[in-house]
């Protein structure tokens, strides 16, 4: 018991992660509500990147910028990870505007952001 | 000094990329359009370059992009398969762009078509980084690329349907890619690598210690389930014939011919270069794909034959035609992913020949959509009639065309492995006579003369007519005649991967 406390602990930031996507990916499948959609898509995203930020970040050590003139690598944290994680938050950015662009357009046209509800009326319109 | 040859790669790219960065400055449409399928054209005649130079030699090289070694740096692994993908990617583009363009300017609003010929130079950039990279994470910063410009160019006809069969498709294409991003972190967090031959040395050493089995299956099962949600494998494409039928025939030729294919290279390039075939193959990944494969034939064809709405048909032939491809990556023998590879490369063919002269044929008939109603069409432009009929003779099948010796290869493969024989071969049957049934009947109808079909003469469509549907046409043929040396090239690039 006090081991899984343990590693429970030490894990938080995997664990919350795991959770976090699972929440994401769930509600982005399944959610009609296409703000409530892209926000899922977000929260799925974001749990990608604590998962990658908490691997990266070595307790004790500090941001991967040479201050000093300090070259020893065990002085700073792992880089690699913090740069995935700006690329994938460039990625997310661009496709939460596209998909919020879409969502806009359908808004303006049926003036409703439920999935469902859109499709309906598409269909209906091109019988 | 590097052989110059070892450049096209990462050239292919960069004109591709940067062309879509100019294409929204010029000044008029006529001049984005001929930039658009000159890259194209360029990028195949660089391609075709690289396969030359590459197959006679038996050539793999690893080409390091900016000045960091690896295992830190960015680079690229070509081979004979990547340039014959990369080949045929170009020249696709080049050729549905051609013949589709006439209905492009009747599909999208004018304003708008600079930014349509922008997201397809995005596509085909990310298209040829998919394949050609030897980096985990820039596939992945790929595949939102190719997704995002694939759901761009369906949406570019701005009809509410688009826009909903767009969202879905966006929406579905996002879990994938959240699941290969995932995949794609817990790798790194083993392995502490990202380029492939590396992260290769790594896994087989944590296999051969026993150690982090579980989360290796894990990682390689996510992977394939993210790339086959994108690649519509069943049951994960249901958004593909809403999202590829809606679309303008270009785009819909080019997502079904290339973008679907995109993706399967990446993993094919993924199972040889990171887990090995072997290990894939232990994990029984492949299992489930020959399983998923063969559902998917008969389910998309049942649909195919239930749809009366031409485009949204071969849509649904499409899914069908990606489940033969899982079909022979699951087969687990090595001719039998050769078979695979021969199957997208003639599917690359023959789809965009089938859509564009539906298209054409449709366009006839004032952009009537359903087959029915498009009897005696091929009388008015009889190289579309024939486009189309010979497209889908060789979907069902008929010697002398591409799709015949595809169909041949993966009987050969499924003979080599006795387990997986006899399903594959009932569900090869049965997949081939529903072809037959939904295909011909389209056939008869087009050459039946009706009152329409004896109407006013046509405008005339010269890039369909004069490049894309000969081009296309000949390459069926010539994929049925001489498929074998293709094949020889598919068999030496895997051999290499």
């Amino acid at each position: 018991m006090n081991n899984l406390l343990k590693t429970m602990i030490n894990d938080r930031f995997m664990i919350a992660a795991v959770l976090l996507f699972g929440f994401g990916f769930m509600n982005l499948l399944l959610q009609k509500n296409l703000i409530r959609k892209i926000i899922s898509f977000n929260i799925m995203e974001s749990s990608i990147f604590l998962f990658l930020a908490s691997q990266g970040y070595i307790n004790g050590r500090i941001a991967p910028i040479i201050v000093d003139g300090i070259l020893d690598a065990d002085v700073y944290i792992n880089p690699i990870p913090s740069g995935l994680v700006l690329t994938g938050i460039v990625v997310s950015v661009s496709v939460t505007a596209f998909f919020l662009a879409l969502t806009v357009r359908l808004y303006n046209i049926y003036k409703t952001v439920d999935f469902d509800e859109i499709m309906l009326l598409v269909n209906k319109e091109a019988e | 000094m590097l052989p110059l040859h070892y450049n096209i790669p990462a050239i292919s790219i960069l004109a591709c990329l940067i062309s879509g960065i100019v294409i929204p400055l010029l000044p008029s449409e006529r001049a984005a359009l001929r930039l658009n399928l000159t890259v194209s054209g360029f990028v195949a005649f660089l391609s075709a370059i690289l396969l030359y130079k590459v197959v006679p030699n038996n050539e793999y090289f690893v080409y390091t992009m900016g000045s960091f070694p690896a295992p830190w740096g960015n680079e690229l692994a070509v081979g004979p398969l990547e340039a014959l993908m990369a080949f045929v990617f170009g020249l696709v583009t080049f050729l549905s762009l051609a013949g589709g363009v006439q209905t492009l300017f009747h599909d999208i609003l004018p304003g708008k078509r600079n930014f349509f010929f922008t997201m397809l130079n995005m596509l085909l950039a990310s298209l040829l980084a998919m394949t050609y990279t030897n980096d985990l994470f820039t596939s992945y910063v790929f595949i939102e690329i190719s997704t995002l410009a694939a759901c761009a160019i369906v949406v570019a006809r701005d009809t509410p349907k688009t826009i909903g069969s767009t969202i879905r498709y966006l929406a579905l294409s996002l879990l994938g890619s959240g699941l290969f991003l995932i995949g794609v972190v817990l790798l790194y967090c083993i392995t502490g690598h990202l380029l492939m031959p590396h992260l290769q040395m790594q896994i087989l050493r944590l296999i051969a210690t026993g150690k982090y089995a579980m989360p290796i299956t894990l990682i390689a099962g996510l992977l394939f389930v993210g790339i086959a949600i994108k690649s519509a494998l069943f049951p994960f494409g249901t958004w593909l014939p809403m999202a590829h039928g809606g679309a303008t025939t270009t785009s819909s030729a080019i997502l079904s011919g290339l973008v679907l294919k995109g993706y399967i290279m990446l993993l094919v390039k993924i199972f040889y270069r990171i887990f090995t075939i072997d290990l894939i193959r232990s994990l029984h990944v492949t299992d489930v794909m020959y399983v998923c494969g063969l559902i998917g034939m008969i389910y998309g064809s049942i649909e195919a034959y239930r749809e009366e709405h031409i485009k949204r048909m071969l849509a649904h032939s499409s899914m069908a035609q990606i489940g033969y491809i899982f079909m022979g990556l699951g087969l687990d023998v090595n001719l039998g992913i050769a078979a695979a590879f021969l199957q997208i490369v003639v599917h690359a063919f023959v789809k965009p020949l089938l859509f564009l002269s539906a298209g054409r044929l449709s366009e006839i008939y004032n952009h009537e959509k359903s087959s029915y109603r498009l009897r005696g069409s091929a009388h008015k432009d009889w190289v579309a009639g024939i486009g189309f009929t010979l497209g889908s003779l060789s979907m069902v099948g008929i010697p002398l065309l591409g799709g015949f010796l595809a169909k041949y290869y993966l009987i050969e493969a499924a003979m080599q492995n006795p387990y997986k024989l006899w399903p594959a071969l009932f569900t090869l049957m049965i997949s081939a006579v529903m072809n037959a049934l939904y295909y011909i009947p389209g056939v008869i109808a087009i050459w039946t003369r009706s009152e329409l079909s004896t109407a006013n003469p046509v405008e005339h469509n010269i890039g369909f007519t004069w490049i894309a549907a000969p081009v296309l046409s000949i390459a069926v043929v010539f994929l049925g005649v001489n498929g074998t040396y293709v094949m020889e090239i598919i068999q030496r690039g895997l051999a290499l991967l």
